[in-house]
């Protein structure tokens, strides 16, 4: 999957390059009035952007919308060293916020919030039913590492819990994590709700306790100045995120609104 | 670079030069980019932080453990290829390559689906009381993998330059297979064998894909420096720069030391 990912990493910013060659040289370019709109969005939203995308595209002839999906941070690092991003969607507010401080996108809006929750593989081997039981000395437990965003929200619900978790694995990234669980390699981890549904039969979901404290919010935001064209494009893109038809389809992988976040 | 200063370039078509030199700095530049990024004042606290220290004494450790296990496995598949001839023999030199061409990462699937606890050998382990899911011992099966290629390839290279007369000469003055392997084989091929250590270490060293696969990420246990530094990358920048710095430092150091040892004019 990140093999993939970076494909697609580069395909965006030579497809860009390439358009924008073709708008320097060529004089014929007009009349075909191919856009291409770069969309760098955290890996979480691949399905649902994907959707989005293609109904961004139905609705725009000539518009073509290149999706770049990583891990936020890695995406923010990308567009800080000049990568041609139209529009960033990032799993986690710090790291927009870090964008807007270097005055790099427009001002973000919330588009959608996604919980934790506890991923077991099929048939629950070490028999997990709450997040207690991921304390067990005998439950190998994989968790993001603190360092990534659903690590921190991991530690966050660790410490609401006042449990002590001491994970075999402290992973790079959610997807990391999950593929432990699906291998079978844990016996549990800690992932985002929209990961166990994405991830179908392959793994099991248990509900957190309680209310959802470990949220993470998801902004949105359109990247740098490209003009009037393209920054009219990229806003257009966003605001279809934002559309009941942008948040329709995010429900649809398991997102919940920006308004259940405090 | 270490050619003797009277014959440098002789019988060199000048052309070469070009090439070769946007070769070198195409190599050294990211280099140089990368050390202009460092944050001086701060770099000794960046590398001697717990998790840096944690981080390179478990790389130098799990490194140095496969070599070992790469020397060991490597010496004898390398004579294998190098000497005998059955069929199948073509098919099984491809095989051994593989892990040379495989993306790391998917080469840390291929050991979980045969490592792990649910893998083809994983329940066998687990009855004999082997648990290697998330240990150090993941860290070493996942380093061996793929630098064992390196290894076999180098020295079946400098076997089949020897060639086998000596061999065959030390046999017919009386010497058994293994004596003949100590005393005459082995230290023919000395130069090959060192380079391909070098390599193999080298390769262990930089290992990342088939070990935050396979093996996990846990400080101390399983946290190469590889993996501390593209997980610093996340919250520290500056770290990640000092560490893959350190990480630069160490793997030439590894080459300068067994260089210096060997003579000048052997093929790396």
């Amino acid at each position: 999957m990140r093999v993939r990912s970076r494909g697609r990493l580069l395909a965006g910013p030579l497809a860009v390059t390439v358009a924008v060659l073709a708008g320097c040289s060529g004089t014929d370019a007009r009349d075909g009035d191919d856009t291409t709109l770069t969309v760098f969005a955290a890996a979480s939203l691949q399905g649902a952007f994907e959707r989005l995308a293609d109904r961004f595209e139905d609705e725009h002839e000539g518009v073509t919308v290149e999706l770049s999906l990583a891990g936020s941070s890695d995406l923010a690092a990308q567009i800080q060293q000049g990568a041609p991003a139209d529009v960033f969607a990032s799993a986690d507010t710090p790291t927009m916020a870090r964008l807007v401080a270097d005055g790099l996108v427009g001002t973000p809006a919330d588009f959608a919030t996604n919980t934790l929750q506890i991923a077991v593989p099929p048939g629950n081997p070490a028999g997990v039913e709450t997040l207690d039981d991921l304390a067990a000395p005998d439950v190998a437990l994989v968790l993001c590492a603190p360092q990534v965003p659903c690590g921190a929200a991991s530690t966050k619900v660790a410490d609401a819990a006042g449990l002590d978790l001491a994970p075999v694995s402290e992973e790079q990234s959610v997807t990391d994590v999950l593929g432990k669980v699906v291998a079978g390699e844990a016996d549990a981890g800690l992932v985002y709700v929209t990961d166990v549904a994405a991830a179908g039969d392959d793994v099991e979901g248990i509900d957190l306790p309680g209310p959802p404290d470990a949220v993470n919010t998801y902004p949105i935001a359109t990247v740098g100045d490209d003009g009037d064209a393209r920054a009219d494009l990229a806003q257009r893109f966003v605001d279809l995120v934002l559309s009941d038809e942008g948040q329709e389809t995010l429900a649809g992988f398991g997102f919940a609104a920006p308004d259940a976040s405090p | 670079m270490t050619a003797p200063a009277g014959d440098a370039g002789a019988g060199l078509p000048r052309w070469a030069f070009v090439p070769a030199a946007v070769g070198g700095l195409f190599v050294v530049l990211p280099l140089v980019a990368m050390a202009t990024r460092v944050d001086w004042s701060g770099y000794w606290s960046l590398v001697t932080s717990a998790s840096a220290r944690a981080a390179l004494a478990l790389s130098l450790q799990t490194s140095a453990a496969s070599t070992a296990v790469c020397l060991v496995l490597g010496i004898p598949m390398a004579l294998v290829l190098a000497r005998c001839r059955f069929p199948g023999i073509d098919l099984l030199r491809s095989l051994v390559m593989v892990p040379l061409v495989l993306p790391p990462v998917v080469g840390g699937v291929a050991l979980l689906y045969t490592f792990g606890r649910r893998g083809l050998l994983g329940e066998t382990l687990e009855v004999a009381g082997l648990q290697v899911a998330f240990s150090t011992t993941a860290v070493v099966l996942a380093q061996t993998f793929v630098a064992l290629p390196f290894l076999v390839m180098t020295l079946e290279g400098a076997l089949r330059t020897a060639g086998s007369r000596y061999d065959v000469v030390a046999a017919s003055l009386g010497a058994r297979p293994t004596t003949v392997l100590r005393r005459v084989t082995l230290p023919l091929v000395g130069p090959g064998l060192v380079s391909g250590t070098v390599l193999s270490f080298a390769r262990a060293l930089g290992e990342f894909g088939a070990t935050i696969t396979f093996a996990g990420s846990l400080e101390g246990v399983t946290r190469t420096l590889p993996l501390e530094i593209y997980l610093q990358r996340e919250t520290d920048p500056d770290a990640a720069v000092a560490l893959s710095l350190l990480l630069v430092v160490v793997a030439v150091l590894v080459i300068a030391v067994t260089r210096q040892g060997r003579p000048a004019r052997s093929p790396l």
